[in-house]
């Protein structure tokens, strides 16, 4: 097992978000996290690199406790992180912002290499200033930043929202390429098509707690459970 | 290899200024190269890690005591009292971020300014060690190095040379790191630094204190160069000017604080020569600049039309 959460309880302040969450993500596999827009879809993620204090419940990784841990040493255990909104570091090239996504894992060629095989768009652009890449481009970037830590896990927002069918269909392959490699990728996405395409299992969120969970395979555009979570 | 080129030939071409500038404006040069290592160390901790500090005066008053107390009570020699000043802004420094860092943005500026104007009336406190307002004049006998008197023009000149050279060298071979590039992701995306497995913490007090051992190499080189040590180095002008300094130069480029200190300090001299409300067209020189190049000087440059600019 790879990724194993149990009974998490977060939030921001006194506003709790996250009510006891159990979750599980397995190598090799795609799991998405799905549920209606504030039920605590990013904050979970972002509880899980222990990026909110105050959180409460175990997360661990191959059997490793990883909560507790401050937030600068989940990376190095194995967890990479792609938000919302691909934040990269504007003014650095390409080039740059990988060396600076590796550097704490002892920058190598090899895995630089590999992240490159698997956007081969970045590597034709590696001394451009990433602020001045495209929208997919960008996104391209952050995941490849984020595989430059080696991930066992790598914790996906929404990578491909707001972005052309053709960047999608590039990114939708990385992530394909990286589940048969073995790395867990947990996903959030909103949109059903893309869960079918991508994942093997989908969880719903409802109101900071995973309410169900399910392979996806012979699930429909169509099934119920969409409509009852996600709302469409 | 054409940004050292760049920087190697403003080197050439400052080497050069001790024979056809008159000892006044030569003088003057060696006090702007000197404050422009003090201006590279507040763009290390501004311009490329985003650490807006009110408090540098604290650093740069740390550098000159630390090498002028020795030099005036000890007798020390330029050479170790020079060495001395850096330990002392650089210890400065750490001293301080270790406190201040715990804060960021608004409540960081208010706490380093807090800091620095307690250091301001320490250095009063103490007067009848530090000279208080009045300060003191380093001896004659510690202003020598390899038996140069560093108090005539061209060994003056020279030594402040070499000290902004090797802060600039430094300077670009430090941005062009890693860690500088860990730096800008610092001054870019804390959060996202952190996500990538940088203690944010370490690597701001890291900065700080590298920006501290400029300030204290600047506070020592102007005790031993220009023979004065006082309290007024400590005020709040002196974390100011660097700010002004990197602002108008460029923040976040290498050679911008050299450019901003040359260009203020001719803007004061010759405003001086006008009138004397000579700080109103140093005031409105500065609000052009806000509205036509807000990125600073060389910043505008790099962003227009030299993308390579470090």
């Amino acid at each position: 097992m790879a990724l194993e959460v149990q009974g998490l309880t977060a939030g921001y302040g006194p506003v709790t978000v996250l009510r006891g969450v159990d979750f599980r993500a397995e190598p090799g596999q795609i799991t998405c996290l799905m549920g209606r827009n504030g039920v605590g879809k990013s904050t979970f993620l972002m509880a899980l690199m222990g990026l909110l204090p105050g959180a409460s419940g175990t997360v661990s990784l191959d059997g490793t406790p990883l909560h507790g841990l401050p937030a600068h040493e989940v990376p190095k255990r194995g967890l990479a992180y792609v938000p919302q909104g691909r934040r990269l570091f504007g003014p650095l090239t390409v080039a740059e912002n990988l060396a600076v996504g590796g550097l704490v894992r002892g920058n190598d060629s090899a895995t630089q290499d590999h992240v490159l095989t698997l956007f081969p768009r970045l590597r034709e652009r590696l001394t451009q200033i990433s602020g001045t890449l495209s929208g997919g481009e960008q996104q391209m970037l952050a995941i490849a930043r984020a595989l430059c830590l080696r991930p066992r896990v790598l914790l996906l927002d929404e990578p491909t929202e707001g972005l052309q069918p053709s960047m999608i269909a590039l990114i939708q392959d990385a992530i394909r390429s990286l589940k048969a490699e073995g790395v867990a990728v947990v996903l959030v996405e909103q949109r059903v098509d893309a869960v079918l395409k991508l994942a093997d299992r989908v969880a719903f969120m409802v109101a900071g707690r995973i309410e169900d969970a399910m392979p996806v395979k012979g699930l429909a555009p169509d099934a119920d459970v969409f409509r009852t979570y996600v709302g469409v | 290899m054409k940004v050292w080129t760049l920087h190697l030939a403003l080197l050439a071409v400052l080497f050069t200024a001790q024979f056809w500038l008159s000892p006044y404006h030569a003088t003057n040069l060696a006090r702007i190269m000197v404050l422009a290592v003090f201006a590279m160390g507040y763009n290390l901790a501004f311009g490329y890690t985003g650490l807006l500090s009110l408090g540098h005066a604290l650093l740069l008053a740390a550098g000159m005591y630390a090498a002028g107390l020795p030099a005036q009570l000890c007798g020390w020699s330029a050479g170790p009292a020079f060495i001395a000043g850096i330990a002392g802004g650089g210890l400065a420094a750490a001293a301080l971020g270790l406190l201040a860092l715990r804060t960021a943005g608004v409540s960081f500026m208010i706490v380093t300014l807090m800091f620095a104007q307690a250091g301001f009336l320490t250095l009063l406190y103490f007067a009848p060690i530090t000279g208080g307002d009045d300060g003191f004049a380093v001896a004659a006998a510690s202003r020598t190095l390899f038996g140069f008197d560093l108090s005539t023009d061209s060994p003056r000149f020279l030594a402040a040379l070499a000290i902004f050279a090797t802060g600039l060298l430094a300077s670009l071979a430090l941005v062009r790191s890693p860690f500088g590039r860990t730096m800008v992701a610092m001054r870019e995306n804390e959060e996202r630094s952190r996500m990538l497995g940088y203690n944010t913490f370490t690597v701001k007090l890291a900065a700080l204190t590298i920006s501290g051992l400029y300030a204290g190499a600047a506070g020592a080189a102007y005790a031993i160069l220009f023979g004065y040590v006082g309290a007024s180095f400590a005020t709040i002008q002196y974390s100011i000017l660097p700010m002004l300094y990197v602002l108008m130069g460029g923040a976040g480029t290498t050679l911008g604080p050299f450019l901003g200190a040359l260009l203020m300090f001719v803007l004061i001299e010759a405003a001086t020569g006008v009138t004397t409300a000579h700080q109103f067209i140093v005031g409105a020189a500065l609000v052009a600049l806000i509205l036509f190049a807000p990125k600073g000087l060389l910043g505008t440059v790099r962003d227009r039309w030299v993308r390579w600019l470090p």
